[in-house]
C-alpha cells in the first residue's frame, strides 16, 4: 500500500531536476556589466551595433567577459568595476547621444542556463539599493489646462463663424458662454456642439442674458486625465534614460499616479532633479540670410542648433509660439500621399499666432526647438507650403513611421501634461541593501539548521526524510521566485524563512499521526498509509487560511509587503506539494518494498 | 524521543473559567494601553522623512542633534540603529518644505560637518499616502477575518468560523498592545506580520477542529466536553512541535535579521507564542458557549415515518 507508481517517482524527479536548473543561476552571482540602449525608437539594437560595441572595446583593449545582444540592447559584462566603469565612458564618448550607456549587473551563469531563462532572482531595490519614488499627477491641473485651452478656442471659433457672443468665461468646471439673444446662441450652440464633442451644453437665461453652459462630459474627463498620466510616463522615460539607469521601472499605479523605480541610482538629488524638470519647446523660423561657419559664433539676432542628425542649422531668436501652446501631437499619415506625418492640435492663442505667422512665411523653413538641460536641439524643420489656420498642423515628408512616432513623442513629452509631485520616497544605498542580503540569508541558514536538528533528533528516520523535504521545498520555492522573476525583497525573505518555519508543520502532523496509529497497534505499513491520509486534509485546511492571508496581502501590500505575499502564497504551494508528495515518496522508497515491515525509525 | 507521552486527557474545559479569565483580563490590558498609549505609528503611515546614516567613527548624537537644529530641524529624532556607527533621523512632515527634499537638506546639514557620512536608507512618506496605507491595511485586515470565517464556515459550520477568528483577533489585540505598551515602532512590515499571523494561527484552531470533529464522529457515546479535551491532548504535541518550529525561525530572524527586520520578526515571535495559547485555551471554550453539539456534523438519521398499511 505504500507504493507509488513510477511515473510518480518520475514526475517528482524531473520537478526536482527543474528545481535545481532554475535554482542554479543564484549561486553564480553577479559581475559589473555595462549596457548600451538606442534611445531613438529608429534604432534598434542589433548584431551591427554589438559589433561596433566590440570594437570600441576592443581599440580601448579592454575584453569584456561576454557580449551579447539582449532584448534592444547590448550587454558588455566585465570581471570587476575598473574595467566596467572604463569601458562606460569609452562607449560614451565614442557611441554619442543617441545611445545610452548604462552601468548593470549581469549574472555570471554560464549560456546554457540563460538560454532556458533561468536567471537569478530578481532582488527588490531595498536588497541591490536604488530609489524608488512615487509621484502624484496633479489632476486638477490638468483639467484646468483643458479647460484654460477650450475657453480660448471657443472665442476664436465663434469669431471665425462670425457668431456675435458677449463673453466666454470659466467659472469653477464650467464654462460660460454668454450671447445677446436666443438667435445667435442657436448657431452658438450648433458650432460648439459640432466642434466641441467633450462639452455638454446646456442653455440658460439669467438677467436678460442668453447664456450657454458648457461642463466636461464625464467620460471626456477620464481621457484627459488619462492621457495626462501617459504624457507624464513618456515624458518620464524620457528623462530617465538620461540618468543611464539600466533597468528603470516607471509604472502607472491606481488613477493618477506613477511609480519610478530607479536600481543602483545613488545620487538621488540629480534623480529628483532631472524627473522634475520642465523641458520646453519653441517653433522659430529659419535664417537662410546668413551662411554657416561651423565653429564661429551665430551671426547676431539668430541662434545656431544642431538638428537630430547632427546638421547645424540657424534660426532666428524671435520665438512665435512655446511648447505650452501644443494640446496635442500624434503620429499619423498624411491623407493626401500616405507618407508617414505629425498631427498638431494648438490651443487658440497657439493657432492664430501660427495662422499669422505661416501667411507671412510661405515657402520658408519653421524650426521647432526642444530645449532640455538648457541647450536647444531642433527636433525637425519644415517647409511652410500654406497659410495654415485652425490649429491642426501637420508635418510630413522625409520621414519613415518610426521617426514620425519620435517626433510626436518629443513634441509631446517635452513639457509634463500637469505638474507631478513626489509624495513617496525610499532610498536603500548599496552597502545596507548587501547587508540585507547577507542577514537574511544567515537568519534563514541558522533557522533552517535548528529545525533540520531538531527533527532529525525527534523523528529519526522520519525527521530526515521531513528535512529533505524541507531542503526540497526550499529549492523548488527559489527556483519559483526566479522562474517567475518576482520580486525578492527583504520581507520576502523573511517569508522564506517563515514559510519554512511554516511547512515543517505538514511533517510533524503526519510524523505525529503515524506515531499515534502505531500507537493504537496499528502495523507499521498501516499506520504510514492512515497517518499520510488523515493528516492530508487537515494539512489542506489549514494551509488554505495561510493563502487566504498572503492573497489579501497581495491585494492590498505594496512594495516590499508584495514581496512577502508573493513568497507567502508561492511558499504554501511548493510546500504542500513537497511536503506530502516528495515526503511520501521518500518514505515509500525507504519502506514500501518491505513486506513485513516490524519496526519504523519514527522516534 | 518523545515529549508529551500523556496517558489521560487532560481536562482543559474544565479549567475554561480560569483561561478564559486570563484572556480577558491580558486581552483588557491589551485595549487598556492601545486606547490610553496608542500606537507608535511609523512614518509609513503618518508620513514624514526618515534618514540612515553611517559614520566612520562612532556617532555623537549630541553633535547630530546641534547640527540638524542649525539647519532648521530642531524637531529631528536622532537616534542609533543597530550600532553605534549608525544613526536613524526621523523628521516630522513640514508644511513649507517639500517633503522630498527634506532628506536631501538633513544630509547636506550633516556633511558640512563631516563629508564622510554615508547614506544607507532614506523614506520619505506623503500624508497622502500614508491615509491610503492605513486604508489598505484596514481593508487587508477585514479581508483576511471574512475569508477565514467564510472558509471555517464552508468547511465546518459558523460556530466553528466565530470561535476561530475571535480566538485570533484576540491574538492581534494582544500583537498591538505589546507594540502599544513598550511604544515599538508599527510600521508596513508589522502590519504584514500581523496579518501572517492571523493565517497562520487559524491553523491552530483548525487543527483542534479538525480532531473535535473526527472524535464526534468515532466517540459516539461521549460527552462534548470530553471531546474536547480529547483531542486538544491528542494535538498538544504537534502544536507545540511546529509551533517550536516557527518560533526557531522567527527567533533566528529576530536575532540575526537586522534592525530593519527586528519588529516584524518580534511580531511574529509574539503572534506565534500567544496563537499556542489562544487557539487552544480560548477557541475551545468559545466554542463550548457557542453550543457546539453532534448534531452539527451528523445529521440525525431521519426515522421512516410509520406507515399503517390496512
Amino acid at each position: 500500500m505504500n507504493r507509488y507508481p513510477l511515473w510518480k517517482y518520475l514526475l517528482i524527479l524531473a520537478v526536482l531536476l527543474a528545481g535545481l536548473i532554475y535554482t542554479l543561476p543564484n549561486f553564480y552571482g553577479e559581475s559589473p556589466a555595462v549596457q548600451v540602449s538606442p534611445l531613438r525608437a529608429s534604432l534598434k539594437a542589433d548584431a551591427a551595433l554589438l559589433e561596433r560595441v566590440e570594437k570600441i572595446l576592443k581599440a580601448a583593449s579592454l575584453a569584456p567577459e561576454v557580449a551579447a545582444l539582449d532584448g534592444n540592447s547590448v550587454k558588455a559584462r566585465f570581471a570587476d568595476t575598473d574595467n566596467q566603469l572604463k569601458a562606460k565612458d569609452v562607449l560614451v564618448g565614442q557611441l554619442g547621444d543617441d545611445y545610452m550607456v548604462a552601468l548593470n549587473l549581469l549574472s555570471r551563469s554560464p549560456p546554457w542556463l540563460t538560454n532556458l531563462h533561468a536567471l537569478p532572482m530578481y532582488l527588490g531595490l531595498d536588497l541591490r539599493g536604488g530609489v524608488h519614488f512615487l509621484l502624484q499627477v496633479d489632476m486638477k491641473a490638468a483639467l484646468d489646462k483643458a479647460l484654460e485651452a477650450a475657453t480660448g478656442d471657443i472665442r476664436s471659433a465663434l469669431r471665425e463663424q462670425k457668431i456675435a457672443y458677449s463673453g466666454v468665461s470659466r467659472e469653477g468646471n464650467m464654462l460660460l458662454v454668454k450671447f445677446r439673444d436666443a438667435e445667435a446662441r442657436g448657431k452658438g450652440e450648433a458650432e460648439i456642439k459640432q466642434r466641441f464633442n467633450d462639452y455638454a451644453l446646456n442653455a440658460k437665461e439669467a438677467g436678460g442674458e442668453f447664456m450657454l453652459q458648457a461642463t466636461l462630459k464625464p467620460e471626456a474627463e477620464r481621457r484627459i486625465q488619462d492621457s495626462a498620466v501617459q504624457q507624464n510616463l513618456l515624458t518620464l522615460r524620457n528623462r530617465v534614460n538620461e540618468l543611464g539607469v539600466a533597468e528603470p521601472v516607471i509604472q502607472q499605479q491606481g488613477a493618477d499616479r506613477v511609480v519610478v523605480q530607479l536600481p543602483g541610482v545613488q545620487d538621488t538629488a540629480r534623480a529628483k532633479d532631472i524627473l522634475g524638470r520642465t523641458a520646453t519647446l519653441e517653433v522659430r523660423m529659419v535664417d537662410d540670410e546668413h551662411q554657416i561657419t561651423p565653429g564661429a559664433a551665430a551671426p547676431f539676432g539668430t541662434d545656431m542648433f544642431k538638428d537630430r542628425d547632427g546638421n547645424l542649422l540657424l534660426v532666428k531668436k524671435q520665438v512665435i509660439l512655446t511648447g505650452e501652446r501644443i494640446n496635442d501631437a500624434q503620429p499619423g499619415f498624411d491623407s493626401r500621399n500616405n507618407e508617414p506625418a505629425v498631427h498638431i492640435n494648438l490651443d487658440g492663442v497657439g493657432a492664430r499666432k501660427f495662422k499669422e505667422a505661416s501667411r507671412e512665411n510661405i515657402g520658408k523653413r519653421m524650426a521647432i526647438i526642444l530645449f532640455e538641460k538648457g541647450r536647444g536641439e531642433i527636433v525637425t524643420a519644415p517647409v511652410i507650403r500654406e497659410e495654415i489656420g485652425g490649429g491642426r498642423v501637420q508635418i510630413s515628408g522625409q520621414m519613415n513611421t518610426m521617426e514620425a512616432q519620435d517626433t510626436a513623442l518629443l513634441l509631446r513629452a517635452g513639457a509634463l501634461a500637469a505638474p507631478m509631485e513626489i509624495i513617496e520616497e525610499r532610498t536603500v544605498g548599496p552597502s545596507l541593501g548587501a547587508d540585507n542580503i547577507k542577514r537574511g540569508f544567515d537568519s534563514t541558514k541558522i533557522g533552517f539548521i535548528m529545525i533540520a536538528v531538531f527533527m532529525i533528533a525527534y523523528y529519526l528516520m522520519f525527521g530526515t526524510i521531513s528535512v529533505l523535504a524541507l531542503g526540497a521545498n526550499l529549492l523548488l520555492l527559489i527556483a519559483l521566485l526566479s522562474m517567475l522573476q518576482a520580486t525578492l525583497t527583504l520581507p520576502g525573505m523573511a517569508g522564506i524563512a517563515l514559510t519554512l518555519g511554516m511547512a515543517i508543520d505538514a511533517n510533524v502532523l503526519i510524523n505525529e499521526r503515524i506515531r499515534e496509529e502505531l500507537r493504537n497497534g496499528v502495523t507499521p505499513q498501516a499506520a504510514i498509509h492512515a497517518g499520510y491520509d488523515r493528516a492530508f486534509g487537515t494539512i489542506l485546511d489549514s494551509n488554505i487560511t495561510t493563502l487566504i492571508a498572503g492573497i489579501a496581502l497581495f491585494m492590498f501590500g505594496s512594495g516590499p509587503i508584495k514581496g512577502f505575499a508573493v513568497v507567502l502564497c508561492l511558499g504554501i504551494l511548493t510546500s504542500m506539494f513537497s511536503a506530502i508528495m516528495i515526503s511520501r515518496a521518500m518514505v515509500n522508497l525507504v519502506y514500501g518494498r518491505k513486506a513485513r515491515l516490524t519496526k519504523i525509525a519514527i522516534g | 524521543m518523545e515529549f508529551f507521552r500523556i496517558k489521560k486527557d487532560i481536562p482543559f474545559m474544565s479549567y475554561g473559567r480560569y483561561t478564559t479569565t486570563i484572556s480577558l483580563v491580558t486581552f483588557l490590558f491589551a485595549v487598556f494601553f492601545l486606547a490610553t498609549k496608542g500606537l507608535n505609528l511609523g512614518i509609513d503611515f503618518i508620513g514624514g522623512t526618515v534618514v540612515e546614516v553611517h559614520y566612520a567613527q562612532p556617532a555623537d548624537l549630541v553633535k547630530v542633534r546641534e547640527q540638524l537644529a542649525a539647519v532648521g530641524m530642531p524637531d529631528a529624532l536622532v537616534q542609533n540603529f543597530g550600532s553605534s556607527h549608525d544613526v536613524l533621523i526621523q523628521v516630522p512632515l513640514k508644511q513649507g518644505l517639500a517633503g522630498a527634499k527634506l532628506s536631501e537638506h538633513v544630509l547636506e546639514g550633516l556633511r558640512k560637518h563631516d563629508t564622510g557620512v554615508e547614506m544607507r536608507r532614506v523614506e520619505f512618506v506623503g500624508p497622502q499616502v500614508g491615509r491610503d496605507l492605513i486604508e489598505n491595511g484596514a481593508l487587508a485586515l477585514l479581508l483576511v477575518s471574512l475569508g477565514i470565517i467564510g472558509y471555517l464556515w464552508l468547511r465546518f459550520e459558523w460556530k466553528f468560523g466565530l470561535a476561530a477568528i475571535l480566538a485570533n483577533m484576540h491574538d492581534v489585540v494582544i500583537i498591538l498592545g505589546f507594540f502599544s505598551f513598550f511604544q515599538w515602532e508599527f510600521s508596513l512590515s508589522v502590519l504584514a506580520a500581523v496579518l501572517a499571523v492571523l493565517g497562520y494561527s487559524v491553523n491552530e484552531s483548525v487543527v483542534v477542529f479538525d480532531r473535535i470533529r473526527e472524535n464526534f464522529r468515532n466517540m459516539r457515546k461521549t460527552e462534548v466536553t470530553e471531546i474536547i479535551d480529547n483531542a486538544i491532548t491528542r494535538t498538544m504535541s504537534r502544536t507545540i512541535i511546529t509551533h517550536g518550529s516557527t518560533e526557531m525561525m522567527v527567533l533566528a530572524m529576530l536575532i540575526l535579521g537586522g534592525e530593519t527586520l527586528h519588529y516584524f520578526a518580534m511580531a511574529l515571535a509574539i503572534g506565534i507564542l500567544f496563537s499556542i495559547y489562544s487557539s487552544v485555551l480560548v477557541a475551545s471554550p468559545l466554542l463550548m458557549l457557542f453550543g457546539v453539539s453532534r448534531e452539527d456534523f451528523i445529521k440525525p438519521e431521519k426515522t421512516e415515518a410509520e406507515e399503517v398499511l390496512p
